[in-house]
C-alpha cells in the first residue's frame, strides 16, 4: 500500500516534470520551426526538441494517460508536415517484471502508442515497433522516478 | 562450511557398511564423451575395521540426511601436477553441493584407521600420469570396511583433464547417494559488459563451476533467454539481429545459427520439448503474446493459446505431457498450467504479488518460478498444482531458474538495485539447494544473467 502510494507520488513528480518540459516545447511549440532549437525540420532532433519523443505508463499498463495522449498528438500533428518520415516506437519496461514478461508488456505499449497514431491518422506502413522489455533503460537509477521513466514508448526517426 | 566432524555412531557405522556394501556390488561402468573410462580390479581390502555387511533393511544415505549432516570424505592428492588439479575440482564440486566435506588425507594406501579417527566415512585415493594423454586412476573406499567401492581409470586428451575431475566427481556423488551427478554439465548464459543503460550482451557458455568460460556471439545484437536442448548440443535464445527479435537457435558443433520458425511478431521465451525435437515459445499479437509449439525440423508451427493476454515463458513437463506458462490473462502475471495441446488451463500460483519464469523440475515433481512482491523479487518453487509454495532465496533482483540434472539445485540470475549513473549495479548467476540452502555464486569474468543448465554430457 505505502509502495504504491510512493509509486505515484514518484510519477505524479515525473510526470510533471515532463509535462513542464512538453509545455515549453509547447509554447514554442505550436507553430514553431526547426530553426529555433537548431535541430533540422524532419529529423530525430527535431521530434525531440519540439514535439516530445516519448510517453510514460503506470506499473504494469498499456494505458495513455492524457499527458501521453497529447504528446502523441503532437507527434501525429508532427508527422502530418513530415509524411516522408517513417519512425520506429520502442515499448520499454521498468525492471520490476520478469525479463520474458516485459518483452511482452513493452509490445504492448508500443502498440498502444502507435494504435494511437494510426487512429490520428498517420499510416501505419511509416511505423514499425519493437521491444526491448526492460534491457534498454533510459534512467539508470532504480527508484521510483527511474523505473516511471523507464516504463515508456520511444518514438525515433528511421 | 561445517568443520565439526562427529565419530560415527554404531547405527550410523552398520548403515554406512551395508550402503557401501552392497553399492560394491553394483557394475561398475563410467563414460563419457572423450573419456575412455576402465574398470580397476579391487586391491586386497579389509585392514580389519570393517564390519559384516549384509543385513536387510539396509539404510541410504539420502540427500535430505547429507544436507544436515554432510558427508565427511577424505581425498588425498592424486600427485603433483594435473593430479592435484584433478584433486582440487574434485573437491570444489562436492563441496559445492553443501552434502559432502572435504578432509585432507595422506597420499598413499588409505590409512582406514586413522581416516575413521578423522570422522571420514569415505576416502578417494588415485594418481594421475601422461601428458598429452593422461590416464587417471581412481578408487573410492569404504573407511570402514576397508573396501573399494569403485575403481575406475579414465583416459583422455589432457586438455580435457577437467571433465575428467568432473566425471570422477559424478561418480563419487552417485555412489555415496544414489543419484546421478550434475557435475560434468554446462551453463550457457548471457555474458553482460558495459553500462546499465545498455548492455552489451553475449550469448555464452561455461562448465558448470565457472570455468572454460567463452563467447558464442559478438555483442552486436540484444542477445538473451539461452536455453539447452535436452538431447542435442544445441542451444535455442533470443536475439534482436538486425532489429528483428527472433528465436533461433546455435549449433555447438558447428556454430551455425538459425532463425526458428516465422512470425509476424517477436518470438521469444523459448524452451525445448523433453525429447529435443520441438521448442515452444510465445509471439507477441496485437496486446499480448501467444504460445506457439515449432517443429525444429520442418519449422512447422502450432499455435496453444489465443487469449488476447500476455502468455509466456511456456515450460513442458519432464513427461511432455502438459505445459506450465506466465499469463496475465487474470490482470496481474500468474502462473498456469495447461495440457500440452492448449486444453485444461488452469491457474496455480495464489500468493502475494505477481509471478513468472516458471520452470518444471526434471523430476516433474516441482516447478521453480520468481515472485514479485512490493518491488522485490523472490525465487521459489511449488508442486505442479499450486500447493506446498516454499521461497528459496530473495533479493532485489532473483530470477530466471534453471534446474541441474538430477533436479537437486538451481542456478538462477542475480541483480542488484543500480544507484545514479547506474552504480552499484551487478549481475551473477548464483545457485541454490531446492530446500534454500547453500546459496552460492558461480564467478564469472563479466556480468552474467539468463543461466540455461546443460544436460549431463555423456
Amino acid at each position: 500500500m505505502n509502495f504504491k502510494l510512493l509509486g505515484a507520488l514518484g510519477l505524479a513528480v515525473v510526470l510533471a516534470a515532463c509535462s513542464d518540459k512538453s509545455n515549453t516545447g509547447a509554447s514554442t511549440g505550436a507553430g514553431a520551426t526547426a530553426q529555433e532549437t537548431g535541430a533540422a525540420p524532419g529529423s530525430e532532433a527535431d521530434l525531440v526538441a519540439n514535439v516530445g519523443d516519448r510517453v510514460f505508463f503506470d506499473l504494469n499498463r498499456n494505458t495513455l494517460s492524457s499527458d501521453a495522449q497529447m504528446t502523441l498528438d503532437k507527434q501525429a500533428a508532427w508527422l502530418a508536415r513530415y509524411p516522408q518520415v517513417s519512425v520506429q516506437i520502442a515499448g520499454n519496461c521498468d525492471d520490476r517484471g520478469t525479463e520474458e514478461y516485459n518483452i511482452a508488456l513493452g509490445q504492448r505499449r508500443a502498440n498502444a502508442a502507435r494504435d494511437y497514431l494510426v487512429a490520428k491518422g498517420v499510416a501505419p506502413s511509416r511505423i514499425t515497433t519493437i521491444s526491448y522489455g526492460k534491457d534498454r533503460p533510459t534512467a539508470d537509477g532504480d527508484d521510483e522516478q527511474a523505473w516511471a521513466q523507464n516504463r515508456n514508448a520511444i518514438t525515433s526517426v528511421r | 562450511m561445517r568443520v565439526e566432524l562427529p565419530f560415527l555412531s554404531d547405527d550410523q557405522a552398520q548403515g554406512l557398511s551395508n550402503l557401501l556394501s552392497r553399492r560394491t556390488l553394483l557394475g561398475v561402468s563410467a563414460a563419457a564423451g572423450g573419456l575412455l573410462a576402465t574398470p580397476l580390479q579391487a586391491f586386497a581390502q579389509a585392514d580389519g575395521t570393517g564390519t559384516s555387511p549384509g543385513a536387510p533393511g539396509e539404510a541410504e544415505i539420502t540427500v535430505d540426511q547429507a544436507r544436515t549432516a554432510p558427508i565427511p570424505i577424505a581425498i588425498p592428492s592424486f600427485g603433483p601436477g594435473l593430479g592435484e588439479q584433478i584433486t582440487g575440482v574434485i573437491a570444489a564440486d562436492l563441496e559445492s553441493t553443501g552434502l559432502f566435506t572435504v578432509l585432507p588425507g595422506a597420499p598413499g594406501a588409505p590409512d582406514f584407521a586413522a581416516l575413521k579417527g578423522q570422522g571420514a566415512r569415505a576416502v578417494v585415493t588415485g594418481s594421475a600420469s601422461g601428458s598429452s594423454s593422461a590416464r587417471v586412476e581412481m578408487r573410492l573406499w569404504n573407511v570402514l570396511t576397508g573396501q573399494q567401492i569403485q575403481g575406475t581409470a579414465y583416459t583422455a586428451s589432457a586438455a580435457n583433464w577437467r571433465r575428467i575431475a568432473h566425471t570422477i566427481a559424478d561418480v563419487i556423488y552417485e555412489r555415496m547417494l544414489g543419484e546421478k551427478g550434475y557435475f560434468d554439465t554446462r551453463i550457457a548464459y548471457i555474458a553482460r559488459t558495459g553500462p546499465r543503460h545498455h548492455q552489451i550482451t553475449r550469448l555464452a557458455i561455461m562448465d558448470q563451476d565457472g570455468a572454460n568460460a567463452h563467447t558464442l556471439t559478438s555483442g552486436q545484437w540484444l542477445t538473451l533467454t539461452p536455453r539447452f536442448n535436452p538431447v542435442r548440443d544445441q542451444i535455442a535464445f533470443m536475439s534482436y539481429a538486425n532489429n528483428r527479435p527472433r528465436v533461433y537457435t546455435f549449433d555447438l558443433a558447428s556454430g551455425r545459427q538459425q532463425m526458428l520458425g516465422e512470425f509476424s511478431g517477436i518470438s521469444f521465451a523459448p524452451r525445448f520439448s523433453p525429447d529435443g525435437n520441438q521448442v515452444v515459445l510465445s509471439a507477441t499479437r496485437g496486446g499480448g503474446s501467444d504460445i506457439f509449439i515449432v517443429d525444429l525440423a520442418s519449422g512447422a508451427k502450432r499455435q496453444i493459446t489465443s487469449s488476447g493476454a500476455i502468455d509466456t515463458s511456456p515450460c513442458f513437463s519432464p513427461d511432455g505431457s502438459q505445459i506450465v506458462f506466465n499469463s496475465d490473462r487474470g490482470g496481474s502475471p500468474q502462473l498456469y498450467i495447461m495440457s500440452a495441446s492448449g486444453g485444461g488451463v488452469r491457474r496455480i500460483s495464489y500468493g502475494h504479488g505477481s509471478y513468472g519464469s516458471p520452470v518444471w523440475s526434471p523430476r516433474g515433481d516441482q516447478i521453480a518460478f520468481t515472485r514479485i512482491a512490493n518491488g522485490r523479487f523472490s525465487l521459489g518453487v511449488m508442486m505442479p498444482d499450486g500447493t506446498g509454495e516454499r521461497i528459496l532465496t530473495e533479493g532485489f533482483t532473483v530470477e530466471s531458474p534453471t534446474f541441474c540434472p538430477n533436479g537437486r539445485v538451481i542456478a538462477f540470475c542475480r541483480q542488484s538495485a543500480a544507484g545514479a549513473g547506474g552504480a552499484g549495479f551487478s549481475s551473477g548467476i548464483g545457485t541454490i539447494d531446492i530446500t534454500g540452502f547453500h546459496e552460492r555464486p558461480i564467478r564469472t569474468a563479466t556480468g552474467a544473467s539468463d543461466p540455461a543448465w546443460s544436460p549431463l554430457r555423456g
